[in-house]
């Protein structure tokens, strides 16, 4: 499937001025630009190109898979021309740290929140970045690929005293 | 087991004002097992006598990890899970689900299962928008609209046992159609229901659009502008009673929504009255809009064709060795989706539910995550509820009509 032709104009103006790989699947359009410019692309789709909604950011973790292991993705939403448009940012090493773009969209403040929560992702300048689901001494960030689902883990006979120590039942 | 630590207002420095370190104002908890707050939502009230100076709500503890258990599910056992996010509207959760499965793996839905599809998630809309209303009349003391709420909403629970065996987490719409085809008493049982509602809902009107009491709790509270709603992300009914039109099943219409004729309501104050007429001149529409699905309802097949990602039939599979190795195949391992991402969103009860969906060509989704409108509303609490008494709040939480398993996933 083919770009819709009104993409044009916010697909050429992010390739000069980002550098922006752009990425079409289903009909939906992702931007990919290097994670310095988020502020600066992010304002410049609420103000030139008339996407008024920042409707969801979310991260995805590549563990292993990518030297640029966490993926943040936004999701832009304009109400006036019904388009949406999807920008994504690679990010490097395991403690990343991005600008937040609360100043443009305030809403984004809680989404920001929560993918610090679920994937440790530092929000410079963020005006409350504290855990928002999980409690507050929760340690890890729960949906990297590198966080266990859960299960309990399996005793052997060479590290079953360490393991029954960790364990939160099974203790006389 | 972890020491409980406790917080000190230090590090709440930044989200309260001045005054509350000289003792002028006071925080108040409020929740999380307050009555009031719809589920386990707790609020950081400060108070300067009942006056709201600010409100910090905290989220999170009707958080399931349900994101996290979908990666290591199968494409179609996760969707279980999305039944238990938003519990008051499990079918608009399996659709949105259903709907991202099917544009990743670009598959057909034959127009009957979308015909079934719309009159469920349209039924489930009406008993989603009765127990909101129910409730927030009841917190606002009127006792009686709850009860006559509960009643018809029985009837579209008894409607969703018939067709899919449960109350309510019913999983019945699935990727690339529905479940089975509908048993012979629905379309009588619908019926039945589309006669009766129209009038039920101007009985509920009659108890409460003239009401004085409810009017002076109501209007000119809560209250928000299409500016602010477009800015924290807010959608459904919220953003409609401040003036804009915005629905996805008029923009961006699934399902086939475009062949039914409804229009969008909408109001222009922005404050609690004007999003409760909203929601219920949306049951009216909703009615409409089953009375026609139900009527155009064309025959044919529930599911999709396509043996390689939608089990066959079971009446095949004593007959045809074919069908038995896929029914094996798509119940143990699963199918192979295609690697890349889409983004579907629904029109859900209380706004835009999305979701995103991440193949990596493997059996299991590689990231689901939801875009709940609960979360995105919980937002605007602290500016809709500042300068309004401790006892609006509860008005506000309610017609905001926030769904905590929608909020905390």
């Amino acid at each position: 499937m083919a770009i819709s032709a009104e993409y044009q104009p916010v697909i050429a103006a992010f390739q000069e001025r980002f550098n922006a790989e752009v990425r079409e699947f289903r009909g939906e359009v992702t931007l990919i630009l290097s994670s310095e410019h988020n502020v600066e692309a992010a304002q410049a789709l609420r103000d030139e190109f008339g996407f008024e909604m920042l409707i969801d950011i979310t991260a995805v973790d590549y563990w292993l898979k990518s030297p640029e292991r966490i993926h943040l993705n936004y999701q832009f939403y304009s109400i006036s021309q019904n388009r949406l448009l999807r920008l994504r940012f690679p990010l490097q090493g395991n403690a990343p740290r991005v600008r937040t773009v609360e100043t443009i969209y305030p809403g984004a403040n809680w989404y920001e929140r929560e993918v610090f929560d679920m994937f440790g992702i530092t929000f410079e300048g963020h005006s409350d970045l504290r855990r928002i689901v999980l409690p507050y001494e929760w340690e890890g960030h729960p949906l990297r690929k590198d966080y266990p689902l859960g299960y309990e883990e399996v005793q052997f006979t060479f590290n079953a005293d360490e393991i029954r120590v960790r364990k939160p039942h099974p203790r006389e | 087991m972890t020491d409980i630590r406790e917080v000190s207002v230090d590090e709440l420095r930044h989200l309260v004002s001045e005054r509350a370190f000289s003792g002028e104002t006071m925080l108040l908890n409020m929740g999380p097992q307050h009555p009031s707050t719809h589920g386990v939502l707790r609020l950081l009230l400060e108070l300067d006598g009942e006056i709201l100076v600010n409100c910090i709500p905290d989220i999170g503890f009707l958080h399931t990890g349900v994101e996290k258990t979908m990666e290591s599910k199968t494409y179609q056992k996760a969707e279980v899970l999305t039944d238990r996010l938003d519990y008051m509207n499990p079918p608009g959760n399996n659709l949105v689900y259903c709907l991202a499965v099917e544009k990743l793996l670009d598959l057909d839905v034959p127009p009957r299962a979308q015909a079934i599809r719309v009159i469920l998630a349209e039924l489930t809309r009406i008993s989603s928008h009765l127990l909101s209303l129910g409730t927030s009349a009841l917190d606002l003391a009127a006792m009686s609209l709850f009860l006559y709420c509960m009643r018809e909403r029985e009837m579209i629970l008894d409607i969703m046992e018939l067709v899919s065996g449960q109350r309510m987490m019913t999983t019945y719409i699935r990727p690339g159609g529905v479940w089975r085809d509908v048993p012979a008493e629905f379309a009588s049982l619908v019926n039945q229901f589309v006669s009766i509602m129209p009038r039920r809902i101007d009985e509920y009107e009659g108890m409460l659009t003239h009401n004085d009491l409810f009017l002076d709790r109501t209007r000119g509270i809560g209250v928000i502008n299409t500016a602010d709603c477009l800015r924290y992300g807010v959608t459904g009914p919220i953003l409609r009673a401040t003036g804009v039109a915005h629905d996805l099943r008029k923009v961006r219409p699934y399902s086939g929504y475009e062949q039914y004729d409804f229009v969008i309501p909408t109001q222009t104050e922005g404050d609690v009255y004007s999003r409760y007429l909203v929601r219920v001149e949306e049951m009216r529409q909703s009615v409409r809009i089953i009375d026609q699905a139900l009527r155009l309802m064309p025959g044919g097949a529930v599911r999709s064709n396509n043996r390689k990602y939608v089990p066959p039939p079971r009446s095949e599979l004593g007959v045809s060795m074919e069908a038995l190795i896929h029914h094996f195949k798509l119940w143990t391992e699963g199918f192979d989706a295609p690697e890349g991402y889409v983004y579907t969103a629904i029109e859900s009860p209380r706004g835009e539910l999305g979701v995103y969906l991440e193949g990596d060509g493997g059996p299991k989704p590689y990231r689901v995550h939801f875009r709940t409108p609960s979360f995105a509303h919980l937002q605007i609490m602290p500016l809709v509820t500042r300068g309004h008494f401790v006892a609006d709040t509860v008005g506000i939480i309610g017609s905001i009509d926030i769904v905590l398993g929608d909020a905390d996933r």
